[in-house]
């Protein structure tokens, strides 16, 4: 391959730092005479950071403030309130041609696979844009740099000379990500890369992301609101809902062990394809849909349609705190016990050993949770266990 | 198609058989549904899975006759209690659709009439088939409407539909479909658009009236977490044609078409034991226009090898009964397939049964 | 709602203003001396200098379009100071010295002629533009959608005085089938009136119900392809009420905003139609204000025009919300 840039990070600074991140959008009457008679609250109040080579998902359902983020986090909006640190420096207020410079390290891959390149352009001229932006000649010349990108993320270099038009979804999507990667960026934001392609091809486009992160060491911010695909891919997960950060933690505990109710819902909500797994578990049905980003209810802004929610949930809004090391949740009563909606039950045997370890005792103290019988009744979930797919254990769900 | 002119009596409540719709396009033949067959009882649900493209809708309206005859080629039967849809005419037709069976569709935003009032809407379905009073007719809405879970309903019937949010017009649709308490619903990805917490709320309440009025149901998705939860039966389609149908564990536990095992092992799932690299099937869809010859999964399929010749991509195979009520469509042999499941639902971390 | 019409009122007044003060600066800009223009060719400067003194153009502009807003409302005279001084009531719209006549009323004398001529050809081609346009949606591909597809392109590229000129010539002329047009008022001569604008009418219209066609057939199509049609006839509503209904109520609302600024734009003269049919209309009137260089007329003509439009627009607007429950208007 064409060498182009070592693209190894070694500030030892996060690549991506937001702190209470506010993104506010100003909503404004028609007429000649516009007046600003609100603000849509898309971002409000938002803090992680992004390490170098990671892939932190961020997951929610629609509206909640995921794509605002990311395009706040890139500097692509400027954000109402907060601080977004790029590589250790601050970029919040830098402007745009003083963020010149920082844009190689990073990048953007979008949604929507139609829309996102210009269908008057070549393959090999879109792929090859970011390095005419940059000024950047790579070594053996643009061109070489462009097939090898081709080749490197599946598309056929022959085909440098065509127009988006004449590629499926999935190929398109292909082009966005070697665009994306032709700079060796630290760090992509990827906007619901795979939402709009059809499961075979979400798998190959997942597995691409993957590998190239495994090769260049890209750290990636990976928005998305299905939770299977986001754990497919990330290594951390944040959980929004209503422009705030309601849990945050590691893949692992987020999926076996959730704290915050919202988290418990939304798991519990998603169907696995599974039959006889999916019969035997518990369903939390959320009321009602998610209230206005104009008029975010008081209080913890999930009281609406929180099972758990007591009276000061209304009033005394939850400060993100960490629960646990590195289990961040925004919640006066973070659920600890198995409610038997989480589709993944005790520890994930894929995952390293001292994660294992970690699952074990997590186990046990579910099992006194399950007895402690404080929300829901535990008990008859996975009654013929050895048919499903994961072996339950004993005690934890009888 | 049929040489047997008096049709044989029939078993289940809905029978489609070998279901063909073309369209005749200024870029040639579409054929997007291609000897369809499956069938289906009352009070149960078939799914109907495959990718975009795969020809889902299509089906699903040449089954409530909206495919319309002027633009385009349909041929075969669709039985639905004895009488085919297929051949009827317009007016027909027309009586059985909202009646005698129903759909909702994927987009609720743009699926209600954006400038009638929902009660106009849901009683105006009413009065299309019955002879009743204004009064009996908005009773029946508000009724139906309660039913769906829309809190006060008597008040929200004078709504326009862009005051509801898009769960609620799904509920307002499931409405409409069910007003007049038809035996057949066909739900074409019912909750695509709307986020998992509205579609979990929506899916329970598709099945909850299913149970209430005994209906039979065509649920089409993409989704196979959404199959494993609410269908009876799944009928796999690829490139315009039914590849593999059959209960619902004859799909997750013992599949052997290799396109459903493709696909089963594309999905990332929740309680996958490893969060490990996904199996994609490699390739893409093959265009409607140009179907392949032979299998019309044969570009894409790993196994070719594991038939004797180039019949693959020589011989269209045909949907045949592997086990009872089990169709498969593909060339390898029984052991063959079940050597090649054994596989593929192996590297999967999962035993077949 | 109440308190938008009050909101849009108000700016619409405003734009009027505005449009009064671009129009009237334009036209002073002009590198032709309006003083000039008011006398002949054998003219003295002493002349102009007392003319351009008689009609204020020796103030500064800015005063002069003090003047003549004032004007619009109170009234104003011309000359005050000399012997016979010129006066031009309230809604005074200027004073045209080439014709000895106040431009509101030389504009309100042509009015009836073009607003029976717009309004007759506003009727038929919107009635033939619908209804062949539906008719072509609901045939669409085939050969009768082709058919109108073809007679739309066609009627939509014959330049009007084209038309209107056959027209004189062979059914006028050659054939003699009606009388040579001369304008008289329908309640004076109902007959006369008919045989007189037949002709206008269905030149004008013919132009656009070419156009109508073809808005209402696409609008029409894309309408019938949307998910709530599929929603009527999967009730099983038979297609004629999915028609009139459904598709019909959804496909025709654009086409009303399209119709009543049309409407307005023809309320300020047809110029070409006018003049071939000799019509005494604004359109007319334009046509030789312009010939004539009288400036204070065209001025007149020019605002009178603009606001039909605006308020046309502010009408539509209106209607728009009623048709459309979506429409809020805040
Ligand atoms: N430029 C904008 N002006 C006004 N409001 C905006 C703007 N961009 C986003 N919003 C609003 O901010 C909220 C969050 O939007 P965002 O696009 O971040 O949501 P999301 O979580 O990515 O949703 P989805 O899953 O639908 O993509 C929404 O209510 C949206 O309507
Ligand atoms: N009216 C039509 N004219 C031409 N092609 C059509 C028409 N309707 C559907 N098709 C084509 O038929 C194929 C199957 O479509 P569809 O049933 O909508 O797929 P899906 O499985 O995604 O529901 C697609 O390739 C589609 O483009
Ligand atoms: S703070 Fe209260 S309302 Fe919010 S999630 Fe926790 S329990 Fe529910
Ligand atoms: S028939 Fe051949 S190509 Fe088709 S699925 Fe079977 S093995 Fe694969
Ligand atoms: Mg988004
Ligand atoms: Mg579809």
């Amino acid at each position: 391959m064409t060498e182009i840039m070592n693209s190894s990070h070694t500030s030892g600074d996060p690549v991506l730092r937001v702190t209470d991140l506010k993104m506010h959008f100003p909503v404004r009457s028609k007429g000649l005479f516009p007046k600003t008679i609100g603000q849509v609250k898309a971002v409000d109040g938002v803090s992680f950071d992004v390490q170098p080579g990671e892939t932190l998902g961020l997951v929610g359902e629609s509206g909640c403030g995921k794509s605002t983020t990311g395009r706040t986090a890139l500097r692509l909006l400027e954000p109402t309130d907060g601080k977004v640190e790029m590589d250790g420096i601050d970029v919040t207020r830098m402007s745009a041609k003083e963020m010149v410079p920082l844009r190689r390290k990073a990048a953007m891959i979008f949604q929507d696979p139609y829309n996102a390149l210009n269908p008057r352009h070549t393959v090999g001229a879109i792929i090859g844009a970011p390095f005419a932006v940059q000024g950047v000649e790579p070594v053996g010349g643009v061109r070489a740099a462009v097939r090898d990108l081709m080749d490197r993320v599946g598309l056929n270099p022959e085909h440098y000379n065509r127009y988006p038009a004449e590629f499926s979804g999935g190929q398109r999507q292909r082009i966005g990500i070697a665009r994306a990667v032709a700079l060796r960026p630290h760090f992509i934001v990827c906007d619901e890369p795979v939402s709009a392609l059809d499961v075979s091809i979400q798998a190959q486009v997942i597995n691409l992301l993957r590998d190239l992160q495994d090769e260049f060491g890209i750290a990636y911010l990976f928005v998305a609101h299905d939770l299977a695909v986001v754990r497919q891919i990330s290594h951390r997960v944040a959980v929004m809902y209503l422009g705030h950060v309601m849990e945050l933690t590691s893949r692992e505990d987020l999926y076996a062990r959730p704290l915050h109710p919202y988290t418990h819902a939304l798991l519990s909500a998603i169907p696995v394809p599974d039959p006889r797994a999916q019969k035997n578990r518990e369903h939390i049905l959320l009321s009602g849909d998610l209230p206005s980003p104009v008029n975010p209810p008081s209080g913890c802004v999930f009281h609406t349609r929180c099972f758990v929610a007591q009276d000061i949930c209304k009033v005394d809004k939850p400060v993100i705190r960490e629960f646990e090391p590195g289990h961040q949740v925004a919640c006066h009563f973070p659920i600890t016990e198995y409610l038997g909606s989480t589709p993944i039950v005790g520890p994930d045997p894929g995952l390293t050993a001292e994660s294992e370890l970690e699952g074990m005792q997590d186990g046990d103290s579910m099992e006194q949770a399950a007895e402690s019988d404080l929300i829901h009744e535990p008990g008859t979930n996975y009654k013929d266990g050895p048919d499903s797919l994961i072996d339950p254990g004993p005690g934890l769900w009888r | 198609m049929m040489t047997d002119l008096t049709p044989a009596p029939r078993r289940a409540y809905i029978e489609v058989e070998e279901l063909s719709v073309q369209f005749p396009t200024e870029d040639g033949l579409v054929r997007a549904v291609d000897g369809v067959t499956f069938a289906i009882d009352k009070g149960q649900t078939i799914a109907i899975v495959g990718e975009s493209g795969s020809g889902k809708s299509v089906t699903a309206q040449a089954i409530m006759g909206l495919v319309n005859s002027r633009t385009a080629d349909v041929t075969g039967h669709v039985w639905v209690d004895g009488q085919d849809i297929v051949g009827m005419t317009d007016d027909e037709l027309r009586k059985m659709r909202g009646r005698t069976m129903a759909m909702i569709f994927q987009d609720p935003m743009s699926s209600l009439h954006p400038f009638y009032r929902i009660g106009a809407q849901l009683t105006e379905a009413v009065n299309v088939h019955n002879k009743v009073s204004k009064k009996e007719a908005r009773d029946r809405a508000i009724e139906m409407l309660h039913k769906v879970g829309i809190p006060s309903p008597e008040k929200r019937i004078e709504d326009y539909p862009h005051q509801f949010s898009g769960g609620m017009r799904q509920r307002v649709m499931i409405a409409m479909a069910l007003i007049n308490s038809p035996s057949l619903l066909i739900a074409d990805e019912p909750t695509t658009a709307l986020d998992v917490t509205v579609q979990a709320q929506i899916m329970e309440l598709i099945l909850e009236l299913q149970q209430e009025y005994n209906t039979a149901v065509v649920l089409i998705t993409h989704d196979l977490g959404i199959v494993a939860d609410a269908a009876d039966q799944v009928a796999v389609m690829y490139g315009a044609r039914v590849v593999e149908s059959g209960v619902i564990d004859d799909i997750f536990y013992a599949p052997e078409m290799p396109y459903t095992l493709g696909l089963l092992a594309s999905v990332p799932r929740l309680n996958q034991v490893r969060a490990e690299r996904l199996d994609p099937i490699p390739g893409n869809p093959p265009s409607p226009i140009r179907l392949p010859s032979g299998c019309v999964f044969n570009p894409r399929c790993v196994y070719t090898d594991r038939v004797e010749g180039n019949l693959c991509a020589t011989e269209r195979p045909a949907l045949l009964p592997t086990a009872p009520g089990h169709m498969v469509r593909c060339h390898m042999s029984k052991a063959e397939r079940e050597a090649v499941a054994t596989i593929a639902l192996g590297a999967l971390g999962r035993e077949t049964t | 709602m109440s308190a938008y019409v009050v909101r849009r009122v108000i700016s619409m007044i405003l734009l009027l203003l505005l449009l009064t003060f671009v129009v009237f600066i334009l036209f002073s800009l002009l590198p032709t001396d309006p003083a000039r223009l008011t006398c002949g060719k054998s003219c003295t400067p002493e002349i102009i200098e007392a003319n351009r003194h008689r009609l204020g153009l020796d103030l500064p502009v800015f005063q002069q379009y003090w003047e003549y807003l004032k004007g619009i409302f109170v009234g104003r005279t011309f000359a005050k100071d000399s012997p016979d001084p010129v006066v031009c009531s309230a809604p005074c719209l200027g004073y045209s010295f080439k014709r000895g006549e106040e431009v509101f009323v030389l504009i309100k004398e042509g009015f009836p002629a073009t607003f029976w001529l717009a309004l007759g050809a506003f009727v038929m081609w919107l009635a033939a533009g619908i209804s062949v346009g539906i008719y072509a949606a609901l045939r669409r591909g085939k050969w009768q959608d082709k058919t109108v597809m073809g007679i739309s392109l066609a009627g939509y590229s014959l330049p009007s005085f084209f038309l209107g000129l056959m027209a004189i010539f062979f059914i006028v002329i050659r054939l003699q089938l009606l009388p040579y047009p001369s304008y008289v008022s329908p309640f004076e001569n109902p007959t006369q009136f008919l045989q007189t604008m037949i002709l206008p009418w269905i030149v004008l219209a013919i132009l656009y119900a070419a156009f109508y066609m073809r808005l209402t057939r696409n609008q029409m199509l894309e309408v019938l392809g949307e998910d709530y049609i599929r929603t009527a006839r999967a009730k099983g509503l038979p297609e004629r009420i999915v028609i009139r209904k459904h598709a019909l109520r959804a496909g025709l609302t654009p086409i009303v905003t399209a119709a009543g600024l049309d409407l307005a734009g023809l309320l300020g003269g047809a110029i070409i139609t006018e003049s071939i049919f000799s019509l005494p209309g604004i359109g007319s009137l334009a046509v030789n204000s312009v010939n004539d260089a009288d400036l204070p007329l065209i001025v007149g003509i020019t605002l009178v025009t603009a606001t039909f439009i605006i308020v046309a627009n502010l009408i539509v607007d209106l209607l728009y919300a009623v048709i459309d429950p979506r429409v809020r208007l805040t």
